[in-house]
């Protein structure tokens, strides 16, 4: 579903993506996991159609990121950005509308699907709260809310988690597999290496704008590798009740 | 708790929205017969539907019947729908541009696309350019307002770093100082008798209006309201930023053209005859959002009115304060609007937070 060959991104004279090339199948959630400023972020901006590469292409569904329109790009991919702001006083069920205003899906079912994304996020008390009046793990869940509404078979997330607590992380990776398991294709920055490996089909592990390891948890999250990479001793173990490793710092 | 509270919000706005609409049309009806019947000759609301009722019949009216004719439909009837179309235009305005830089500070006036539109028709008197005969007023307004937006959205583009609400108004201060000492240039270059003509320009005024600007002004005026109620899904989804509402399917850099030139027409359809008049485009928007929501399928209409409401009561005052005299309009709305703006600043409103 999604396939970058060979993309080479630079912003300003510096270069920031040398040569990446992925694949995610449909029905997978992939992790993309690093050190700051590996590139991440930009890899997922890149995917999601927000940069011109200088070179290598983007393909979703067959398709040339590059080549589509905004319109059509919104009908096939989500993104949950990183740090959302909110201008004027629009409430929470307003935001998570907006998810979609501009999908081609029948509008008469817009206020069920807003009504089940407001719940799922546990954001329903909230929906006539003025969205600039939340805190931000109110706004990561209202926004993830925004995303699920879009129903796109690609959902782009940007460190969903970095806002939220125990809980919620855990519920909104939970619904993040649920979209994978009904044939979406998933591809979430992660900083918390324990949630990537207890989610993710398949990690993909960025250094300085290029991929260091990509594959399965147990193969990516070893000790000399994520040691090496991150410039940090760690210890990896098996999750005592999960089938999933554990990163320790050391 | 009652179970008001438990509806959803769109539900309560929307049960509320015709009650607002009818008491709006309801002031808005009345101020206008208050408007035409105010003066200095007074007349009765029956003077006022009788002298427009003869201009429908053909029955032989006595002297007193023409007198009343000649002033509600030539003089008074004409101004009351010139203070409506450009109420109307800078409200709406002022909303799209607020919705376009992210700001609820962003005012034609505050940021220098009043100024720039208005230096456009005055190099059009002074250098008595008639190109496009009288239509070339208005559209020398029209293109000054087109670049002048365009460089102020280039300069303090929402989203840009350190382009935050400060940032708009101090380029809104440069421009207005440079669009001013062109202005002043200008009116040096100028013989007496335009020197009037600028003077009255500078403070805003709607004595020149007429039938004849009316039909000319109302072409963009409906123009430019049409296609930003066409566009006001992607004017709400602009509220996230451009680069979610391009993940939404906002095509934002085809709006953000749209938006300059038709906020640019709007702008010039209200200053093309009358001159600079401040603050309408920041004080109804804030008003009208304060009570119905920031959504703009409801905010620009309600805009529309409300604005058209505020400029005949300004006018109304302008010509009944001191009469026989007329205060320009333009220092009514900045007694008003000044205020109000501090207001505004001292709420927090610099940075969207205020409704």
């Amino acid at each position: 579903m999604i396939k970058v060959s060979d993309l080479v991104v630079g912003i300003g004279g510096k270069t920031l993506l040398h040569g990446v090339s992925i694949a995610c199948a449909s029905g997978t959630l992939t992790a993309l996991v690093g050190p700051n400023g590996a590139g991440k972020s930009t890899l997922l901006s890149a995917i999601a159609g927000d940069v011109t590469p200088e070179a290598g292409t983007v393909l979703l569904d067959h398709q040339p990121v590059h080549r589509m329109r905004i319109r059509e790009l919104a009908q096939l991919r989500s993104v949950f950005p990183q740090g959302s702001e909110i201008r004027f006083g629009y409430n929470v069920e307003d935001v998570v509308g907006m998810g979609r205003a501009f999908r081609d899906l029948p509008p008469d079912e817009d206020r069920a699907a807003i009504a089940a994304a407001l719940a799922d996020s546990e954001v329903d008390h909230l929906r006539d709260r003025n969205a600039q009046t939340l805190s931000g793990g109110e706004q990561a869940r209202t926004t993830f809310a925004r995303v699920l509404v879009q129903e796109a078979p690609v959902v782009l997330l940007d460190e969903p988690t970095a806002a939220l607590d125990l809980r919620h992380q855990e519920r909104l990776l939970e619904r993040a597999r649920g979209l994978a398991a009904s044939g979406g294709t998933v591809l979430a920055v992660l900083h918390d290496l324990n949630l990537a490996a207890a989610y993710a089909d398949q990690i993909v592990l960025m250094r300085n704008g290029g991929i260091v390891a990509n594959g399965p948890p147990w193969d990516v999250l070893t000790e000399p590798l994520i040691s090496d990479v991150y410039r940090q001793p760690v210890c990896v173990m098996a999750h005592p009740e999960r089938d999933c490793p554990v990163v320790l710092t050391k | 708790m009652s179970s008001v509270e438990n509806v959803a919000p769109q539900q309560r706005r929307a049960s509320r929205t015709p009650v607002l609409a009818t008491l709006v049309g309801i002031a808005f009806c009345g101020v206008l017969v208050a408007s035409v019947a105010m003066g200095p000759m007074m007349l009765s609301v029956s003077d006022v539907l009788g002298a427009i009722g003869a201009r429908f019949t053909s029955s032989p009216v006595s002297d007193t019947q023409e007198l009343n004719m000649a002033v509600v439909w030539d003089l008074r009837l004409a101004r009351s729908v010139t203070a409506i179309i450009v109420g109307a235009c800078l409200a709406t305005c002022g909303a799209a541009m607020q919705g376009l830089f992210g700001n609820p500070l962003a005012d034609p006036g505050i940021v220098g696309v009043s100024a720039g539109a208005s230096l456009g028709a005055i190099a059009v008197v002074v250098l008595q350019i008639s190109v496009f005969g009288i239509w070339t007023l208005p559209l020398g307004a029209f293109v000054a307002g087109v670049g002048t937006t365009f460089l102020i959205y280039v300069l303090a583009r929402p989203g840009r770093e350190g382009a935050d609400s400060s940032r708009l108004l101090l380029v809104g201060i440069a421009i207005n100082a440079i669009g001013g000492s062109i202005a002043g240039f200008l009116t040096y270059l100028a013989t007496t008798e335009q020197l009037m003509t600028l003077t009255f320009w500078s403070m805003g005024s709607l004595s020149s209006a007429r039938w004849l600007t009316v039909s000319i002004t109302v072409v963009p005026a409906l123009i430019g309201t049409a296609f930003l109620l066409m566009w006001a899904r992607q004017l709400d989804l602009l509220a996230l930023g451009e680069r979610q509402a391009r993940h939404l399917g906002v095509d934002v850099r085809a709006l953000r053209r749209k938006l300059i030139v038709i906020t640019a027409l709007l702008v010039a359809a209200a200053v093309s005859f009358n001159g600079t008049i401040g603050f309408v485009g920041l004080v109804v928007p804030h008003l009208v959002r304060l009570i119905i929501g920031p959504g703009h399928r409801l905010l620009l209409p309600f805009a529309a009115a409300g604005g058209g409401l505020l400029l005949m009561l300004a006018d109304l005052a302008a010509r009944t304060l001191d009469p026989p005299n007329e205060i320009p309009i333009g220092v009514i709305m900045g007694s008003i609007g000044g205020p109000f703006f501090l207001w505004m600043i001292w709420r927090g409103g610099a940075n969207g937070r205020a409704a």
